[in-house]
C-alpha cells in the first residue's frame, strides 16, 4: 500500500483525453433530439386516427421511416447517458453502480433496436 | 476514550442542505428534469409497444389502440406528453445557460418558470390537436 494519494499517483501522466466526451455527446444528442422529438410527435399525431394498414404504410414509407430511425437512435443515447448520471448520481456502492450502469446500457440499446426492428419491418415490407 | 474527548459526542455543525432551503423554482425545475427524464427513460417502452404492434399486424394494433384509448391509457400518454415537453423545454434552457446567456437574477426565474407555463400550454395545444384530428378512437 504506497503512502501516495491518487492525486500524486496520476500526475505527469496527462489526462485521460476522455473527460468531456459524455457532457459533449449529451448536448450533441440535446440538440438532435429538438427537430427529431418535433417531427416523431407530428408523426405520431397524424396516426393515432388511422386504421392499421395506413399506419403501416405511412411508418414504412422512407422518409417517415429514416426520420423515425434517427430519433430513436438520438433518444436511446441520450437516455443511456442520462441515466448513467443519475445511477453514478445516488448508487454509492460499487459493484450496485457497476450492475445498474451496465443494466442501463443494455436496456436502451434492447429498446432502441426493438423499436428500429419495427421501423425496418415495416419499411422493407413483409 | 470517549469520556477523554467530549467533543466527538457532540454533532458537528453541518452547512444547510436542500432540506433546509425553500425551494427557489430554479432547485424545482432542476429537479423536475431528472424526474421527467427517467419517465420518459420507461416510456420509450410505449413507444417501442406502439411501433412493435403496427410491425405485427392489426390484431396487435388493435390491443394497443383499446388500452390507449381508455381512460387510463389517455392519462399515462397525457402525462408522456406532458413529460416530454417539459424536459425539451427544460433541456433548452439548459443549452441557452450553456451559453452562459439568462443566468442573471430575475432571468433564470424568468426562464425556469416560462418552461413551467410552455409545457403545459404545448401539452394542452397538442392534446386539443389529437382530438381535432380524430386520434385514439378505439
Amino acid at each position: 500500500m504506497s503512502m501516495r494519494t491518487p492525486l500524486a499517483r496520476v500526475r505527469g501522466f496527462g489526462s485521460a483525453k476522455s473527460g468531456t466526451e459524455h457532457f459533449w455527446r449529451q448536448r450533441l444528442t440535446a440538440v438532435a433530439n429538438i427537430p427529431l422529438v418535433i417531427a416523431a410527435v407530428v408523426i405520431v399525431i397524424s396516426l393515432l386516427g388511422r386504421n392499421h394498414a395506413a399506419a403501416a404504410q405511412i411508418l414504412g414509407s422512407p422518409l417517415i421511416a429514416i426520420i423515425m430511425l434517427l430519433f430513436i437512435f438520438s433518444i436511446t443515447y441520450h437516455m443511456r447517458l442520462g441515466m448513467q448520471i443519475v445511477i453514478e448520481d445516488y448508487v454509492h456502492d460499487e459493484r450496485a453502480k457497476l450492475a445498474l450502469v451496465m443494466l442501463n446500457t443494455f436496456f436502451t440499446i434492447a429498446v432502441g433496436l426493438a423499436a428500429a426492428f419495427a421501423i425496418l419491418k415495416l419499411s422493407f415490407g413483409v | 476514550m470517549s469520556e477523554a474527548n467530549p467533543t466527538t459526542k457532540r454533532p458537528r455543525p453541518l452547512s444547510p442542505h436542500m432540506t433546509i432551503y425553500r425551494w427557489p423554482i430554479t432547485m424545482a425545475m432542476s429537479i423536475a428534469h431528472r424526474v421527467t427524464g427517467v419517465g420518459l427513460y420507461f416510456g420509450t417502452l410505449l413507444l417501442a409497444w406502439w411501433l412493435l404492434a403496427i410491425a405485427s399486424g392489426p390484431n396487435a394494433y388493435g390491443a394497443f389502440q383499446s388500452i390507449a384509448s381508455s381512460w387510463f391509457g389517455r392519462f399515462v400518454l397525457f402525462c408522456y406528453t406532458w413529460a416530454l415537453l417539459h424536459h425539451m423545454l427544460g433541456g433548452i434552457r439548459h443549452l441557452i445557460w450553456d451559453n452562459i446567456i439568462g443566468l442573471e437574477p430575475g432571468e433564470r426565474e424568468w426562464l425556469a418558470t416560462a418552461s413551467v407555463y410552455g409545457s403545459i400550454g404545448l401539452t394542452i395545444l397538442i392534446w386539443l390537436i389529437i382530438y381535432m384530428v380524430g386520434g385514439l378512437r378505439s
